[in-house]
């Protein structure tokens, strides 16, 4: 602040009053969170069945124990992820630019877009890979047949690719009309004015929703478990019958954690700070 | 002086839905001239540019550009508009873009000019509407009187046969109207063929070969600037002009 400036006794006074509403504020917010955090872990810590539940959930040797072989199986996961978000990025984007585009020749397309988008959309995902997990093999089409980790990597591209579909549908959507005239009248075709236009200014638009359903993915890919490969609940879950402890299911779910919040972070920041963030 | 016809619009009716915004437009602009267009809001002015510049699909009538049908549904529009430039009210430039790259994208694509011709002819011509050293600023960090002279800029690039201009002062601060009608008033002096629809009646009279007032999709009453506008003959141009001036907008 420039010194050289005079400051008014009324500016000093306004901000000593700001300054002691601020600390007066910061003192009632901790005070509050000790007695709510406090009350609720004294009220567990003294429930009668918490020294077995601590046993069976938190058992520190067992965590020690199954750790390696769950984060292998995290491994699996993560590369499943990776490998299945990229393949969403690309079917979602093909399918959203079908449904939007004009061409006549383009209306079976267009027509099926909108049928998958329905369809992959309205049942739960788990089903889907049932169906495609256990469906597929079945038609003996290819021999031998895919990997279950494959099948399972698509069973969640099609239903993945569904919501962001209608997420890019949405930006495109959004883009204000005045652009494409503009495109237009310089001269570029309608795939021009989507390709270096629109599309540039939709997908900047949908980065947050886009990363969100990112973090839904990341969770999401435990569901190929039940196809048999062996990824971090997998494993967690042969630990857990062996031992009948719950511990290793919650070293997995620490580890989708140690990936989602930093996801969510990422989100949080290209959102601009959403309601619900921690300040 | 005028030479050929470069545009020539004949029977033109635009309809949206029940209202009907041009009602039978006949109009001649030629080589090296300007045409103004004026009128109420609403009178049909803005749909008019947009129907010659196949934003908008005409009802009936025709369009010729250098004698040339460009109605017709054969046609293709992409290479019609290839030949115009049209500057919107709201300037529409591309926001993610930088004021070169606005300026480029049709030299680029649409004209399939190099990267580096199109960018150094980009530059001269922001630097002729007074943008050098703003090439790489974003739109939003431009005044609406400098966006304004980057959509001109976008709109000339193309080398057209005749620019567009549709009410491209009315977004203006009037502390930045100036500075966008002397960039018109610097093409049309380079003999650019123009077709102007504004409310700038100031401007209209002194950078128009011809006036056309608008009004409800018809042309009522059109000649040089000095008749219609100091002499009008029909009572619509008349209690027209008596509005603005007593809205103090001459």
């Amino acid at each position: 602040m420039a010194e050289s400036v005079a400051i008014s006794p009324r500016r000093l006074e306004r901000e000593a009053a700001k300054r002691r509403q601020h600390r007066r504020g910061q003192a009632i917010a901790a005070a509050s969170t000790i007695v709510v955090i406090g009350g609720l872990a004294a009220w567990v810590l003294n429930s009668p069945g918490w020294p077995e539940v601590r046993e069976t959930f938190f058992s520190w040797s067992i965590f020690k124990d199954s750790f390696p072989e769950v984060l292998d199986g995290f491994w699996l996961d993560v590369k499943l992820f990776v490998i299945v978000e990229i393949a969403v990025l690309i079917v979602g984007l093909t399918v959203a630019l079908t449904r939007t585009s004009r061409s006549p020749a383009l209306f079976p397309l267009r027509l099926l877009g909108t049928v998958y988008v329905d369809l992959f959309r309205g049942f739960p995902t788990i089903i889907l890979v049932a169906l495609v997990g256990f469906g597929v093999p079945a038609l003996k089409l290819i021999d031998p047949a895919p990997e279950p980790i494959v099948l399972g990597g698509i069973a969640l591209t099609l239903s993945y690719s569904a919501y962001v579909a209608e997420v890019y549908r949405a930006g495109i959507a959004s883009v204000h009309r005045g652009q494409r005239d503009a495109a237009l009248a310089i001269g570029l075709t309608d795939r021009q004015a989507m390709r270096h236009v629109i599309l540039p200014q939709a997908v900047r638009r949908v980065a947050p929703p886009l990363l969100n359903d990112f973090v839904a993915l990341q969770k999401d890919v435990a569901l190929v478990s039940i196809l048999g490969p062996l990824e971090a609940f997998r494993e967690a879950q042969i630990i857990q019958y062996e031992t009948f402890n719950f511990t290793p299911l919650v070293a997995a779910a620490l580890l989708y954690l140690a990936v989602t919040i930093p996801l969510a972070r990422v989100v949080d920041r290209i959102g601009g700070g959403p309601e619900g963030a921690v300040r | 002086m005028s030479g050929a016809p470069v545009l020539e619009v004949r029977e033109v009716t635009k309809a949206f839905g029940e209202r009907e915004v041009l009602r039978g437009i006949d109009v001649t602009v030629s080589e090296h001239r300007a045409l103004a267009l004026i009128g109420a809001s609403g009178s049909g002015k803005s749909t008019l540019l947009r129907c010659i510049d196949l934003l908008e699909e005409i009802d009936d009538g025709d369009v010729f550009l250098d004698g040339e049908v460009i109605t017709d549904p054969g046609v293709d529009p992409v290479a019609v508009r290839r030949k115009l430039g049209l500057v919107f009210q709201a300037y529409n430039l591309f926001p993610h873009m930088t004021a070169l790259q606005n300026v480029v994208l049709g030299e680029r694509r649409a004209h399939g000019v190099s990267k580096a011709e199109a960018e150094e002819r980009g530059r001269a011509l922001l630097a002729r509407f007074g943008l050098a050293g703003r090439e790489d600023d974003r739109p939003d960090n431009l005044s609406g009187g400098q966006q304004q002279r980057v959509a001109i800029a976008r709109a000339f690039a193309g080398a057209p046969r005749a620019l567009l201009l549709d009410e491209i002062t009315s977004a203006l601060d009037p502390e930045l109207v100036g500075e966008v009608l002397e960039a018109v008033r610097d093409l049309k002096a380079e003999g650019m063929t123009m077709v102007i629809a504004t409310h700038e009646m100031s401007f209209a009279r002194e950078v128009a070969d011809e006036v056309a007032f608008l009004h409800e999709g018809r042309i009522v009453e059109s000649g040089p600037p000095k008749k219609v506008l100091e002499a009008p003959e029909h009572e619509d141009t008349k209690r027209f002009l008596r509005r603005l001036l007593e809205a103090g907008r001459i």
